[in-house]
């Protein structure tokens, strides 16, 4: 066989295999996702709407004494909340709902795409397994959503440094422990719905039709349902295990004000204790994970 | 014998009420270019998808390399390139390709050589977004060929380009052939297959009508005549191949005789006193033979019912 400086072979007479086969099929779908005018589209909105209303609507509010959202909320407490300090309890707060959003449309897109294109079609037929691939593709996800909240992470710093120094005030820096918990949070709900909108993607074969679906579940049919459940209880079992529960949840239980405390975050709930959120959080990500690896390792691509 | 490297037995799939291919067995062989043959809706694509592992058989199975179809062992060997070119919009040819050399864990130092080899090297920058149909049909072949594959499939590959493309991909073919690539092919186009495949299987509603070489598919050498008067040459050349060898055609006589007897048919010609205008021989185009044996399937397939 020939060999390259590289030590990777010019032929393909025997392809990587294990895990060497999962971190190739990694690169190639990182190569492509990295090039996707789509991906940056989804990761600049996210930390947009992030930075607009964590930080810039609540400092504009403070610095104008208008009160956070027109409830009269004193505005010192409007300070503390953009202040260092307060970024383990303001990080995920916004995750549960739009976020996820955010995390569910890349995955629905990332997976559903490629039956239109083909390209599934042409990444099979390539050498690796389709577990593999698709395990590639997976990784390379999961790699998108923790560059994504880690460029959060950075922002969320920025910003309250800047809003610190601007005012004055002593920066005080978050526990190391507690920030490290919300980051972990964050990125368990952002996987999950990156994962919901993965099993969408391949389910439905289409990313209009996944992107739609996805959407209308979790903003809207989840809601929905909780309000039903306030009619009917016995519902609450179930909604009380519904993927946008607990990831809800998980951010109230990380220190986030909850939609029914008047200016809550829409999305954020205090079902569940953390312990449990997180528990089930990782149950859906394991399930979406694994029902759409079987259902792509089973499909025909005609 | 040559060694065999695709074989089937019985393949057989259906969707729903529908036969798309039905107990296709059918053997490629090391170095050769297999071209396989039929109208569209045939069933090739189905049968080559199944070959690759991307759609399952309902029944009967194949080996590829010795390996099941759509095993690492099996796939990580081939080059494909089926029912149209599959790439992401956004992104370029050479990254594409890249995209592709990455999955099989080959050198990216390949993409170029692939470019190259199907010239597309000067427009490798661009989007794929932006090819015309011919180019995104070379850069599907381009990607097939990465990383030399041992078999090429290659499904209809001059689809959609223009007759100087068309030309261009056969040299392409004629020329992967003499440096001893085994190429598997499938087209709808008689000519294609005439004039670049050494065996052909000629596939009709599912099915495998017949699997042999071109030279035996046109079957014995034939020669025309036009004479005057017909009626006199006529008589001559039935005295001289046989009463079923010949037929009036084209307003001459076309008769299935062996070209060392073509001098004897002459004289008997001359010595009845007939005019000859012109002989010369008559292959049967791969046409006609396919459109015989088709309708001669049909004829089967009414039978049975």
């Amino acid at each position: 066989m020939n060999m390259t400086r590289a030590g990777e072979p010019m032929s393909r007479t025997a392809g990587p295999t294990g895990v060497r086969a999962v971190a190739a099929s990694t690169r190639a779908e990182l190569l492509r996702l990295r090039k996707w005018p789509a991906m940056w589209v989804l990761a600049g909105v996210w930390l947009a709407l992030n930075l607009m209303f964590a930080y810039v609507f609540n400092y504009i509010a403070y610095a104008t004494g208008s009160g956070n959202f027109g409830t009269g909320e004193a505005t010192d407490g409007l300070l503390t909340d953009v202040l260092p300090d307060a970024i383990p309890r303001i990080y995920t707060g916004g995750l549960p709902m739009f976020g996820g959003a955010i995390m569910m449309i890349l995955g629905a897109l990332a997976a559903g795409s490629g039956f239109g294109w083909g390209t599934w079609k042409t990444a099979f037929t390539q050498g690796p397994r389709r577990l593999t691939a698709f395990g590639g593709t997976l990784v390379a996800l999961g790699v998108v959503v923790v560059t994504i909240l880690v460029a959060q992470l950075a922002l969320n710093f920025g910003a309250s440094i800047l809003i610190g120094t601007v005012e004055s005030q002593l920066l005080v820096w978050p526990d190391v422990g507690e920030l490290a918990q919300s980051v972990g949070g964050g990125l368990l709900i952002s996987a999950m719905w990156a994962a919901a909108g993965v099993l969408i993607g391949v389910l439905t074969r289409s990313p209009a039709m996944a992107v739609g679906l996805g959407l209308v579940w979790s903003l809207v049919v989840e809601n929905l349902l909780r309000g039903v459940a306030n009619l009917i209880s016995e519902l609450e079992y179930v909604t009380n295990v519904l993927p946008g529960t607990a990831a809800g949840s998980m951010a109230g239980a990380l220190g986030a004000t909850a939609e029914g405390d008047g200016d809550g975050a829409p999305g954020v709930l205090t079902v569940l204790s953390g312990a449990s959120s997180a528990a089930l959080l990782v149950a859906y990500l394991v399930l979406f994970g694994v029902v759409a690896a079987v259902s792509m390792r089973r499909c025909d691509l005609a | 014998m040559s060694e065999t490297i695709v074989v089937t037995d019985g393949l057989t799939k259906r969707y729903g009420d529908q036969l798309a291919v039905n107990d296709v067995s059918l053997t490629v062989r090391r170095g050769e270019v297999y071209g396989f043959l039929g109208p569209n809706g045939a069933g090739k694509t189905t049968t080559l998808r199944m070959l690759l592992g991307l759609v399952r058989p309902t029944r009967g199975s194949a080996a590829i390399l010795g390996a099941q179809p759509g095993s690492p062992a099996a796939v990580a060997r081939i080059g494909a390139l089926i029912e149209g070119p599959g790439f992401y919009p956004y992104l370029s040819g050479r990254d594409n390709l890249r995209v592709m050399a990455r999955y099989q864990g080959v050198s990216e130092t390949a993409v170029d050589a692939a470019l190259e080899r199907v010239e597309l090297a000067g427009r490798g920058g661009d989007v794929f977004r932006s090819y015309s149909l011919g180019m995104k049909q070379r850069l599907g072949v381009a990607s097939a060929l990465l990383g030399d594959p041992e078999l090429l499939v290659l499904d209809e590959p001059t689809n959609g380009l223009d007759p100087a493309g068309m030309a261009d991909m056969r040299r392409l073919i004629v020329e992967l052939a003499g440096q001893g690539q085994t190429v598997l092919l499938s087209s709808h186009l008689l000519a294609e297959v005439q004039e670049i495949c050494d065996r052909v299987g000629v596939i009709a509603r599912g099915r495998l009508i017949t699997e042999s070489t071109v030279v035996e598919l046109r079957g014995a050498s034939a020669v025309y005549v036009r004479a005057e008067p017909v009626d006199r040459a006529l008589a001559v050349a039935m005295r001289v191949a046989g009463e079923d060898a010949v037929q009036l055609h084209d307003g001459g006589v076309r008769l299935d005789l062996a070209a060392g007897r073509v001098p004897e048919l002459a004289r008997g010609l001359v010595t009845a006193g007939v005019d000859i205008h012109e002989i010369r021989p008559s292959e049967r185009s791969l046409e006609d033979v396919f459109f015989e044996m088709t309708a001669a399937s049909r004829l089967g397939s009414e039978e049975e019912r």
